[in-house]
């Protein structure tokens, strides 16, 4: 191996390993402020690729039927809460987001022909069709049960997953689907040829995180899901509504899914069931940081990036039992050096 | 009550006579999961079969295994003991039809699979007696790849496969075929279906400077190493296995898989196939039917596969219902019989010869070599 095949390689790893950082930090922050082991984060990263796909390719995506039947689902509910608890104020916002919103949106892609929008309109609108689903499904799946244990929490994970994969096979069909690149054009270093995608990975990878942390530091809406992380009743008692807290994590969470999808698509075919290993990768860097250490996380989501660039050069038939090996080691060293606290179920 | 009771058993009569008349046909389909886009058309092409055959109806009763060993036995096991069913059609993927040869032959039930490899068909193995297949051996498939590059002049090649039982079954069939021929197998490589990056190990096969490529995945999945190829600048010979041949392939390769070989079942070139072909009737009559019900352009080979153990059911039938009444372990023996009979059946992919040692019956008449031109298959003369 010579220089060029090692810088190549580690080119490949960083792009690769910036799309597991951003799945890394919303499992994080998923975990941190709803203690979901958030499984069904890489469902996102499909229906946001294949969504796109489906736009250019004339179709209306079958994401937009998942969306508009959840929503009628979520109204119905809070409706029903609604009267029963004579809380009247809050009907035209249910109203607005679960079936009015979903509505206006089909009509739209129904009147405009997507395919022949530019690009940044297309990402738009599939970003507008999946992101919602985020909130939607914490509300369907999670928040009736926000104050059971982790474990009951994962299993309702494993249950929105297979659901949500099964789906994506009705939706989009059992074959992938590639877009086009953001940018055609290349760039040279020190005769190295980097592709214009991987530029725009790398670059969009870091906006987003730095937007995140801008977040969190500078908003209300970030205190409040940073203080939901640190204590929920300490929160709950500071006039914070974990529910909001919950569904703005998932907002986040699908956003940053969906993006990551539209990122890797042009580079990648994506399939309705690609999402669950990409997801996993990001697993494995949200572990190293322990599923609290945001920084921590996306160092070890780039570090599996490269490992499995370059066992893929070495032993590629045995790339993914490298990948998933590494969270022995990791495993170990934090049970050795952190004190564990038995959480009070 | 009385009523109750004369009512369930006039059901329970009615019920029996309907199974005592009719043929009741197992389907087994790998519909969702990793062999979706396998298991898909073969679903939509059970909907398009006869439902008589020489004037029995015929039942089918089709579930889908997830292409997914453990549920596919399951499958099996529900059609002899509940369904009592006097022929299984299935599984979609190799692993699933080998676990389904017990279950077969322990009910004594015909089994037509529709998966690749020759083992499912294996004389040495005494079950084997109740088993056929319709797809072509990846030997034969092999054989038409590594004679195809011999005779372009090809020395070296690198193999990339699907890190699965697929690519392992390819690389041992080609890898025997091509070491007789003095073809240097240069570099041998593994990803999987749902990677999203093949740069490691296609910069491997670029330092080996092979002459040709052979990829052997199957549906989309089985692009990536070639545009990942040509990105890095590679300008040597591709050979993609006849699991690609469906329209999404095409479709997601686009430029990229210009000039790219093949071998696959006549049925994918149809049209281009002399008059004088036999099969080009029968693969016609199978595409006009299946892009009636689903678009122009939507056949695969996959699908026809499925056709094929219907046509094969369609021969053997009647034979079979000479000696012995449906639903009865003498008429599932009789169409096993039967169906090793089958002598110059003419089906979408070949023609069809069966003997006690060969259950699948294709000769070289079942493959031809495609090329990718223009976006669109091209039948090699």
């Amino acid at each position: 191996m010579d220089f060029q095949i090692a810088l190549l390689l580690g080119q490949d790893g960083i792009t690769n390993g910036a799309i597991y950082a951003l799945l890394a930090l919303a499992l994080v922050l998923v975990f941190a402020v709803t203690r979901v082991i958030f499984i069904p984060q890489g469902e996102y990263v499909a229906f946001g690729a294949l969504t796109l796909a489906a736009l250019q390719a004339g179709k209306l995506p079958g994401t937009l039927w998942l969306l508009l039947g959840m929503g009628i689902a979520v109204a119905a509910i809070d409706l029903a809460l609604a009267v029963r608890r004579g809380t009247a104020r809050r009907i035209p916002a249910i109203v607005g987001w679960n079936i009015v919103y979903p509505a206006a949106l089909t009509a739209l892609l129904w009147l405009v022909k997507p395919a022949e929008l530019p690009l940044p309109a297309q990402v738009l609108l599939a970003l507008a069709v999946v992101v919602p689903l985020g909130p939607m499904v914490y509300r369907l799946a999670y928040q009736p049960l926000a104050e059971a244990s982790v474990l009951v929490l994962l299993i309702v994970s494993v249950a929105v997953h297979l659901t949500l994969v099964g789906l994506g096979l009705l939706f989009f069909g059992a074959e992938g689907s590639r877009t086009p690149a953001f940018s055609e054009g290349n760039l040279e270093i020190a005769g190295l040829t980097i592709s214009g995608q991987t530029i725009w990975v790398v670059i969009a990878s870091l906006a987003l995180i730095v937007t995140l942390y801008q977040l969190f530091e500078r908003t209300l809406y970030g205190k409040a899901l940073r203080a939901t992380a640190i204590n929920r009743v300490g929160a709950r008692l500071m006039g914070i509504s974990t529910t909001m807290a919950g569904k703005l994590s998932f907002l986040l969470a699908a956003a940053i899914g969906a993006f990551s999808g539209i990122l890797i698509a042009p580079i990648t075919t994506i399939y309705y069931d690609t999402g669950f290993l990409i997801g996993l990768k990001g697993f494995v860097g949200a572990i190293i940081g322990g599923l609290a250490s945001y920084p921590v996380a996306a160092a070890g989501a780039v570090l599996v990036g490269l490992l499995e660039s370059f066992s893929s050069f070495y032993a590629s038939a045995f790339k993914e039992v490298i990948v998933f090996t590494l969270i022995i080691p990791v495993l170990l060293w934090r049970s050795l050096t952190t004190r564990h606290v038995e959480e009070v179920e | 009550m009385q009523k109750k009771k004369l009512v369930a058993g006039l059901l329970v009569a009615l019920a029996s006579m309907a199974a005592q008349a009719d043929i009741t046909v197992g389907v087994n389909v790998s519909a969702t999961g990793p062999a979706a886009s396998l298991g898909i058309p073969e679903k939509n092409t059970f909907a398009l079969m006869p439902t008589t055959i020489a004037g029995q109806k015929i039942n089918y009763i089709v579930l889908d295994d997830a292409s997914d060993t453990t549920t596919a036995v399951k499958n099996a096991r529900k059609f002899v003991t509940e369904n009592k069913v006097d022929v299984i059609l299935g599984s979609t993927i190799t692993p699933n039809s080998l676990a389904m040869i017990d279950v077969a032959a322990e009910a004594e039930t015909p089994m037509v699979s529709m998966a690749a490899s020759a083992r499912i068909v294996d004389p040495a193995n005494p079950k084997v007696k109740w088993v056929f297949k319709t797809p072509q051996n990846d030997v034969q498939m092999s054989t038409a790849i590594v004679e195809h590059m011999t005779n372009a002049g090809v020395k070296t090649v690198a193999f990339i496969g699907f890190a699965d039982a697929y690519g392992e079954g390819w690389f041992q069939e080609f890898s025997k075929i091509a070491e007789a021929r003095k073809l240097k197998i240069v570099a041998n490589e593994r990803y999987n279906r749902a990677d999203t990056s093949v740069t490691g190990q296609v910069l491997k096969i670029m330092s080996t400077k092979p002459d040709a490529v052979l990829v052997a995945g199957s549906g989309t999945p089985a692009a990536l190493p070639q545009k990942t190829l040509k990105e890095r600048g590679y300008v040597g010979k591709f050979y993609q296995t006849h699991g690609v041949a469906n329209m999404d392939f095409l479709r997601v390769c686009g430029k990229d898989c210009e000039g790219t070989f093949l071998p696959a079942g006549p049925v994918l070139v149809a049209g281009q196939l002399p008059d004088s072909n036999p099969i080009k009737k029968v693969a016609l009559d199978y595409t006009a039917k299946y892009e009636a019900a689903h678009g122009k352009g939507s056949t695969s080979t996959f699908g026809a596969h499925a056709w094929d153990a219907g046509l094969l059911l369609a021969n053997a039938v009647p034979a079979a219902l000479k000696k012995a009444k449906p639903g009865s372990k003498e008429f599932r023996a009789a169409l096993r019989d039967a169906l090793e009979g089958l002598k110059n059946v003419t089906v979408s992919h070949g023609i069809v010869n069966m003997s006690p040692t060969d259950h699948l019956g294709f000769d070289q008449r079942a493959r031809v070599m495609v090329v990718i031109e223009n976006g669109a298959w091209k039948l090699l003369k």
